[in-house]
């Protein structure tokens, strides 16, 4: 009720102790298009659903390799996330630099929540609008961690994010027991078919999603087309197809179909105005 | 009343050559692994040569401990060029980036007298050689160091590299096969340390080719 009165800026407080701007900029990661990380003990798993502006356009990258080390999957504000992939970028290298050395995950993620905390307490600025899933080897073992626009920051055996997460949440919550002890192409595999949750319907390939892998003995990396496919091939993993086109005209109608058709469950308090002006 | 002069300096020089040959698709880089100061030895086995990237390496004599800093800030930069540019960087694109590196610092400078090697573009051999501020030109050949003296008239003498002044501007890389100019390489060290004390102990070689990266020692006198 009182939620518009106490929402113009983020140094405002709502009577109920929440801060509602910075409610909102979470709202804007759900807007975006779904990023998933799983892990093992071993290996860290990246994955996204590609999402062109139109048919014409590319799609935005989403997947970032930040070191040797570290990588990092956004989801919301892209021009968000690639501003804090440079810093990210920059931390390791002057940490590298100083202490011959790869920067911890746990250190980093840290210094990126402090980041994004400094912005909800300035009136001047705004919360980035972007969620991190980062995903880093280092001596005490793999890790994934997400880090919210609040300032917060998690870790994880496995997580979705994004527009229609829920649906990959689902499937991992199931699934997260046996991961520790997955193989690297099983833990791929189940990102695969995580995306493929999030995808509500439309065929699984190569071409809309992106899938990058870090572990033991491998540096950060995204892997190529063709080797995505391949794994879609073998695993058999094509979605079952559904009622209108898979493929959208125009991205805006085609994601508003699809919302509307699929769980919108996942979806708390999103408008009707279709996507949101964010570009992702 | 004289100035009184300073009696302590920040730098110090740790000695040794470095050589580097370009072929037409190949590229020689060698330095000794002597590091010394004054008339004593540091060590008998330390590297002078650092690859920056892909298909560019680096030799440095002069005061070991710029050429780390360097070497390490060369490599910081390489890596935000690859995470802005999704690709490694070239051997010229590599050699502008030293200069002004070098440069940057011109009134506490680098005591760092580098060649760069590597392959360029179309994969052919390109040597370039810098003074301490980053004055730098494509050659053909070039050695630098403590027995820079010694080497470099012979190498004028066997490589005969045409002057880059002239028009039409003529091919400065030697005609030479790669193994004939590492053997050069090899005869040239082996002078070299007959003669400089500060050079001698083992040779690195480095040949870089299509096929990448390949690394080759021979002793050298001791004394």
């Amino acid at each position: 009720m009182f939620r518009n009165q106490y929402d113009t800026d983020v140094t405002t407080w709502s009577p109920a102790g929440r801060l509602f701007q910075v409610e909102y900029a979470m709202e804007a990661v759900k807007q975006g298009s779904a990023a998933i990380g799983l892990r093992s003990k071993t290996h860290i798993v990246l994955g996204c659903v590609n999402k062109a502006n139109s048919e014409l356009s590319s799609h935005q990258k989403k997947i970032f390799k930040v070191d040797d080390h570290i990588g990092v999957a956004i989801a919301g504000l892209t021009a968000d996330g690639r501003v804090l992939s440079r810093y990210m970028r920059n931390e390791c290298i002057n940490y590298s630099f100083t202490y011959e050395s790869p920067l911890p995950v746990g250190r980093l993620v840290v210094q990126l929540a402090d980041k994004a905390q400094v912005c909800t307490q300035r009136s001047w600025k705004r919360p980035y609008g972007v969620g991190l899933l980062v995903a880093g080897l280092d001596e005490s073992g793999a890790h994934l961690y997400y880090n919210c626009p609040s300032g917060n920051y998690f870790e994880y055996q496995a997580f979705a994010i994004g527009s229609r997460s829920q649906a990959a949440k689902t499937y991992l919550e199931r699934r997260f027991e046996n991961f520790a002890d997955s193989s690297r192409d099983d833990l791929v595999k189940d990102a695969l078919m995580a995306i493929r949750e999030t995808l509500q319907g439309e065929t699984l390939k190569s071409s809309i999603c992106t899938v990058a892998v870090v572990g033991v003995g491998e540096p950060f990396h995204i892997l190529d087309q063709e080797t995505v496919q391949q794994m879609i091939d073998a695993f058999d993993i094509v979605g079952e197809k559904e009622g209108p086109a898979a493929e959208p005209d125009d991205a805006a109608a085609g994601q508003e179909v699809e919302a509307e058709q699929g769980a919108a469950a996942d979806q708390g308090g999103s408008t009707d105005e279709g996507v949101a002006p964010m570009d992702i | 009343m004289t100035k009184q002069q300073a009696n302590w300096s920040p730098y110090d020089n740790n000695g040794g050559s470095c050589v580097a040959i370009a072929g037409a698709d190949y590229c020689v880089i060698a330095a000794d692994t002597r590091m010394s100061t004054g008339y004593n030895i540091l060590t008998r086995d330390y590297s002078k040569i650092c690859k920056l990237a892909d298909k560019c390496v680096m030799a440095s004599s002069g005061f070991q401990a710029d050429v780390k800093a360097l070497q390490k800030h060369l490599a910081a930069r390489h890596l935000i060029y690859q995470h802005q540019h999704n690709k490694q960087m070239s051997c010229p694109a590599m050699a502008q980036l030293l200069s002004n590196t070098l440069y940057y610092k011109r009134f506490f400078p680098y005591y760092s007298f580098n060649v760069l090697g590597g392959l360029d573009n179309e994969g052919k051999g390109c040597v370039f050689t810098y003074d301490a501020v980053g004055s730098f030109e494509k050659v053909g050949y070039s050695s630098q160091g403590s027995g820079s003296t010694l080497i470099m008239p012979f190498l004028d003498n066997q490589l005969k590299s045409p002057s880059p002044l002239l028009l039409p501007a003529q091919d400065a890389v030697t005609p030479l096969a790669e193994a004939e100019a590492v053997d050069l390489v090899k005869t040239v060290f082996a002078s070299a340390s007959e003669r400089d004390i500060y050079t001698g102990d083992k040779l690195e070689i480095i040949v870089i080719n299509a096929d990448g990266i390949r690394r080759d020692y021979m002793d050298l006198r001791k004394d």
